[in-house]
């Protein structure tokens, strides 16, 4: 049920803020140094970094949890005990995961 | 006389469902393995300032590879929202004007981001 309702807003939030970064990122590399500058100071303030930690976990869970849906479009894993297993392990994985990246982006500063 | 939005209205299916649940399947997948891609390019850059980043993608498989990833993930997106869009607004008019607003949005970050690719891949970047 949460890992559901997860995929939606994770996956909408994705759109919305990931497709706007992505956009602007693209096009502030397309119009030339000044521009790009002013996007590197947004992206690195420190509220900015929190978005990032945010988006990046946002799409480790969607990932997790849409390769969770392709297994169950095939027909497996819908007994109770697998099916809240691996709901749990999205959780997990997507938490696991943001950790790690963000201690080797941090890390290798 | 009927015209023919009255004709098909109620009828229910426009059966072009089973194509929009396969193409959502199709660019998750493909998107899946892109962002994977992205994400292994970025964090193996020295740094991700404006030289890097233009040299970057001025490279023809990078430029490739991100144009491929922009029509994936944003077709993604059109669809996933578009359902979204669809499951919680009741309100006929209010669901025709979001799910127009959306495409419209959609095609326009598409558009802006596979064209800066192209200008930095065929002009270097340049302003």
């Amino acid at each position: 049920m949460l890992v559901s309702i997860l995929h939606r807003v994770t996956g909408a939030g994705l759109s919305i803020l990931g497709g706007i970064a992505l956009v602007w990122w693209l096009v502030a590399a397309a119009s030339g140094p000044e521009a790009y500058a002013a996007f590197q100071d947004c992206a690195d303030e420190w509220y900015a970094v929190v978005i990032w930690i945010g988006l990046s976990w946002a799409l480790f869970q969607h990932a997790l949890s849409g390769l969770r849906h392709l297994v169950m479009d095939i027909g497996a894993g819908y007994e109770l005990r697998t099916n809240k297993f691996w709901a749990n392990m999205t959780l997990l994985g997507s938490a696991a995961l943001t950790v790690l990246l963000w201690i080797y982006i941090l890390g290798a500063r | 006389m009927q015209s023919p939005l009255g004709r098909v209205r109620g009828l229910g299916s426009a059966r072009s469902g089973a194509h929009h649940w396969w193409i959502e399947r199709l660019t998750s997948v493909s998107t899946l393995l892109l962002l994977v891609w992205l994400l292994v390019s970025l964090l193996r850059l020295p740094d991700l300032g404006y030289g890097s980043v233009v040299e970057w993608l001025g490279s023809p498989l990078n430029a490739v590879a991100m144009l491929l990833l922009i029509a994936s993930s944003f077709w993604h997106m059109k669809l996933g929202l578009q359902v979204v869009v669809e499951d919680y607004v009741h309100v006929d008019g209010n669901k025709l004007f979001l799910v127009m607003l959306l495409n419209f949005a959609v095609i326009a970050g598409a558009a802006l981001a596979a064209f800066s690719v192209l200008k930095i891949a065929f002009a270097g970047g340049a302003a």
